[in-house]
C-alpha cells in the first residue's frame, strides 16, 4: 500500500510530540532526584485525593450542563434549512475565534464582586449587597459550560444531521408524540453523539488549570492547577507533577473506556 | 365496495415558498379502495398523501377522515399509517422491534404484540426474520418490513410513498401483485403515490392523475387508459399518437385533412380539439385497403409486439403490431371508429389572440413586448387584437430570447411538439421542434413580422370577445 507513505508526517509528529514526551513523564514520575526507580511519589497522590474529587464533580456538573443544553440546540439545528445550519454553526464556533484566556477574563470582570452584574442587579434595587460569585465553584462551572459549549454541540449536531426526518415522521406515523419520538427514536440514534460531545467537553473541563485559576481562586483548585504549581511554581518538583498527570490521565482513560464500551453495544 | 367516502377533500389548497404546489384539490376516497395518485415529478401527489397523513397542512381547504374534519390532528392521532419512500426502518431496531414499534408505543401486552407480529411477518413473508438486523436487509425484505410495521397497527388507511421505487423491475412486478393481494385479504384502504403508470393500472381500483397540483383525470384504470380526458393524460398514460383535428360536429372529426366517423360527441362544431390513437388501435395493411398510406420509416422489435414509425403525410405515427414490416414499404393505416378518442385540447384555441395597443407611428405594444411594423397607419391609442400562431413562436437559448417563459406541458403531435408556456400572465401555446424539460424556464422569440394585427373598437369588445 503505496498510500501508507502518506501518514508518515503525522507518525513523526506523534512520535516527537505525543510519544516521547509521555515517556518523560513516565521517567520523572518513577524516579528521585538521583536518576533512581522509586514508587515514594505514589504515596504523595494521597493527600490530594480532594483536588481529584473536586475537578471531577465539576467537570461532570458541567458536561451534563452542557448536554441538557446542548442537546436541543443541536436538534433544532439539525432540522433547519442547509443555509440556516451553517449560520448557526458558524455562530456557535464563532466565540473559539476569540482568545481562550481573554473569554474568561471577560467573566472575571462579569462576575467580581464590583463586576457589571453586581452593579447592574444594585442599580435595579434587586440586592442590597453585592452577591458572591466569582472565586466560588459555581464561577468555575460556568466558564467550563461557556468554553466547551461548543464541543458539546457540534458532535452532536454532526450526528442528528445524518437522522433523517422521515424515521422522525414515521415515529410520529406509528403513535409517537414528541417526548416518545425523543426517548424511542432520537436518543438512541444521537448516542454516538453523546459519547463523542461528553469525551470532548469533561476531559478539558478536568484537566483545565485557566478557568479555575481565574474564577475559581485559591480555594478551588482543580488539579490541573496542581500539576501547574509542581511544574511552574515558585518550588517546582517534576517527579509529583508527573505523578498526578499519569493518575489523571489512568482516570480519564478508565472513564473513555466505560463510554466506549456503551458505545459499541448500541451501534452493534 | 363501502359507500361513505373514508377520506374526503374539499379545495385543498398548498403552498411552499410562494409557490402553489396544489390547486384546488377535490378528492373522495371510498372505504376499502385501492387509490393511486399518479404524476410526474412535481406534480403535487407526495404533497396530498402528506397532508393526508397530516405531516403537512394545507393552507385553506378542508380534510375529512371518516367524516371528521381533521386538518388539526396530528399524524400520531390519525387512524392512518404510512409507508415511506426510503421505508425508513429504525437502524437501532430489529426486524421484530421495528414492527412491534406501533404496539409498544400503545401500552399493548406483550404476548398480544408477540401474537399480532409474527402473524404479520408471515403475511409479508419473513417468518423468521425478527432478530435479523434492518440494515442486513435486502431492498425487498426492507420494504416488507416496513409494510409490516404499518399494517400491524390496522389502520384504516395506508398510505404508501413510492414505495416500490427502489427495487428492480423484477421485484418490483412481484412485490405490485404481493400488495394488491395484502390490500384484498385486510379490507382496508390504501392510498398509492407513483409516478409509474403501468404500476398504476396494474394494482388501482382508481387512478388519480395529477399535473402541476391539479387533478387531470379521475378514473378506473381503464377509462384513464381509454378515455383519457386531455392530452396530457394520454401522453403520460402508456404511448399514444396525439394529432390536432377539428371536432367537423357529433362523430365526425377531420384531422389530417379527411374527415373520420368517431364515436364522440358534445363538442362544439368546428372546434379544434385532440385526437388520441393507442399505438396497438391501429393496424397495418396492404397500402390499398387502409383509410391512409404512409412509408414505413423505422422498425424496433420489442418482444411482444414490433414498434414501428410510420410517415403518414409528414406525421408520424407509433404502431404496435405482431407483424413485422420492412423499412421504407408503403402501408395502409386503419383505425377502428370507437379507437378515435376525441378529447379537449389542453390549449382551448389553435394560435394565441392577445390584445395591444398602438403606443407610436408604427409601434405596437402588447404584454410588455413593443415591436415595429411599416404602413401600420393607425392612429396612437388604437387597441389592437394581435393573433400569433404557434409556429411563429420560436424557443430559443435565454441569452437571445425576448422573454423567459415558464414550460408547463409538452406533447409530441405526430408533427412537432406542442409547448404550452406560462408567459406575461397568461398561457401561450407554441408549435416547436425542440423537446424540453417541463416545469423549467425557456426562452421564447416572437417573428414579430407575422403577427396578425386587427383594431378592434371599444373595451366592450374586448370583454366580449374574451369571454
Amino acid at each position: 500500500m503505496k498510500n501508507r507513505a502518506l501518514a508518515i508526517p503525522h507518525i513523526v509528529w506523534a512520535l516527537v510530540f505525543i510519544v516521547i514526551p509521555i515517556c518523560f513523564v513516565l521517567y520523572f514520575a518513577f524516579t528521585d532526584d538521583s536518576g533512581a526507580f522509586t514508587l515514594m511519589w505514589v504515596g504523595q497522590i494521597g493527600k490530594y485525593w480532594g483536588v481529584f474529587a473536586r475537578s471531577l464533580k465539576l467537570a461532570l456538573i458541567a458536561t451534563v450542563i452542557c448536554l441538557l443544553v446542548g442537546y436541543p440546540m443541536a436538534y433544532i439545528i439539525s432540522r433547519c434549512n442547509w443555509l440556516t445550519q451553517r449560520t448557526l454553526t458558524m455562530l456557535i464556533m464563532l466565540p473559539m475565534w476569540m482568545n481562550f484566556l481573554l473569554r474568561t477574563y471577560a467573566w472575571m470582570t462579569l462576575l467580581e464582586r464590583n463586576g457589571i452584574i453586581n452593579n447592574f442587579l444594585e442599580s435595579i434595587g434587586l440586592i442590597s449587597e453585592p452577591l458572591k460569585m466569582i472565586n466560588t465553584e459555581g464561577a468555575v462551572v460556568i466558564g467550563m459550560v461557556y468554553n466547551f459549549l461548543p464541543f458539546m454541540i457540534l458532535p452532536l449536531y454532526n450526528i442528528m444531521v445524518k437522522i433523517d426526518n422521515s424515521l422522525i415522521e414515521a415515529a410520529q406515523d406509528l403513535g409517537c408524540s414528541f417526548p416518545s419520538v425523543l426517548r424511542r427514536v432520537l436518543f438512541p440514534l444521537s448516542v454516538p453523539g453523546i459519547i463523542n460531545g461528553i469525551t470532548m467537553v469533561f476531559v478539558p473541563a478536568a484537566s483545565t488549570f485557566v478557568i479555575s485559576q481565574k474564577l475559581g481562586g485559591a480555594k478551588n483548585m482543580l488539579i490541573g492547577d496542581l500539576i501547574d504549581t509542581y511544574f511552574m511554581g515558585g518550588e517546582p518538583n517534576f517527579h509529583v507533577g508527573s505523578m498526578l498527570s499519569l493518575v489523571l490521565m489512568l482516570i480519564i482513560l478508565i472513564c473513555m473506556a466505560f463510554m466506549n464500551q456503551d458505545d459499541e453495544e448500541v451501534m452493534l | 365496495m363501502g359507500s361513505v367516502p373514508i377520506i374526503e377533500l374539499k379545495d385543498v389548497v398548498f403552498e411552499y415558498d410562494g409557490e402553489r404546489v396544489l390547486d384546488g384539490i377535490n378528492l373522495s376516497i371510498r372505504d376499502k379502495e385501492f387509490v393511486t395518485f399518479l404524476g410526474p415529478s412535481g406534480c403535487g401527489k407526495t404533497t396530498t398523501l402528506r397532508i393526508i397523513g397530516g405531516f403537512m397542512n394545507a393552507k385553506s381547504g378542508e380534510v375529512y377522515f371518516d367524516g371528521k374534519e381533521c386538518s388539526s390532528v396530528p399524524p400520531h392521532k390519525r387512524n392512518i399509517n404510512t409507508v415511506f419512500q426510503k421505508y425508513a426502518l429504525f437502524p437501532h431496531l430489529n426486524v421484530f422491534e421495528n414492527v412491534a414499534f406501533g404496539l409498544k408505543v400503545k401500552k399493548m401486552p406483550n404476548d398480544e404484540i408477540k401474537k399480532r407480529v409474527s402473524k404479520m411477518l408471515e403475511l409479508v413473508n419473513l417468518k423468521g426474520f425478527d432478530k435479523r438486523k434492518v440494515n442486513q436487509l435486502s431492498g425487498g425484505q426492507q420494504q416488507r418490513v416496513a409494510i409490516a410495521r404499518a399494517l400491524v397497527n390496522y389502520p384504516k388507511v395506508l398510505l404508501l410513498d413510492e414505495p416500490l421505487g427502489a427495487l428492480d423491475l423484477k421485484l418490483r412486478k412481484e412485490m405490485q401483485l404481493e400488495l394488491k393481494k395484502i390490500q384484498q385479504s385486510l379490507d382496508i384502504t390504501f392510498i398509492y403515490v407513483t409516478h409509474d403508470q403501468e404500476e398504476a393500472l396494474t394494482m388501482s381500483d382508481t387512478v388519480v392523475v395529477m399535473k402541476d397540483g391539479v387533478i387531470q383525470q379521475i378514473g378506473t384504470p381503464q377509462d384513464i387508459y381509454n378515455e383519457p380526458k386531455n392530452a396530457f393524460v394520454a401522453d403520460f398514460i402508456g404511448e399514444s399518437n396525439i394529432i390536432d383535428a377539428i371536432m367537423v360536429k357529433d362523430f365526425l372529426v377531420r384531422f389530417q385533412g379527411c374527415d373520420f366517423t368517431c364515436v364522440d360527441k358534445g363538442f362544439a362544431p368546428m372546434q379544434p380539439v385532440d385526437v388520441v390513437i393507442r399505438p396497438e388501435d391501429i393496424k397495418l395493411s396492404p397500402a390499398i385497403m387502409g383509410m391512409k398510406t404512409g412509408i414505413v420509416e423505422s422498425v424496433v422489435f420489442k418482444g411482444v409486439h414490433y414498434e414501428i414509425s410510420v410517415d403518414c403525410d409528414g406525421y408520424h405515427y407509433i404502431v404496435h403490431s405482431t407483424a413485422k414490416q420492412e423499412v421504407g414499404d408503403r402501408v395502409g393505416l386503419s383505425v377502428d371508429p370507437a379507437d378515435i378518442h376525441i378529447m379537449q385540447r389542453l390549449f382551448a384555441d389553435d394560435k394565441n389572440t392577445v390584445y395591444g395597443e398602438v403606443t407610436g407611428e408604427n409601434t405596437v405594444e402588447f404584454c410588455g413586448f413593443s415591436f415595429e411594423r411599416e404602413n401600420l397607419s393607425l392612429p396612437e391609442g388604437t387597441r389592437v387584437q394581435l393573433t400569433i400562431y404557434p409556429q411563429d413562436i420560436e424557443v430559443v437559448s435565454e441569452d437571445i430570447a425576448d422573454s423567459k417563459a415558464y414550460l408547463e406541458s409538452l406533447v409530441y403531435k405526430g408533427k412537432h411538439n406542442e409547448l404550452i408556456v406560462w408567459m406575461a400572465e397568461r398561457q401561450w401555446l407554441i408549435h416547436s421542434q425542440i423537446d424540453e424539460q417541463v416545469a423549467t424556464d425557456i426562452g421564447i422569440k416572437f417573428d414579430f413580422d407575422k403577427i396578425e394585427i386587427t383594431p378592434v373598437l371599444t373595451d366592450e369588445e374586448v370583454a366580449d370577445s374574451e369571454k
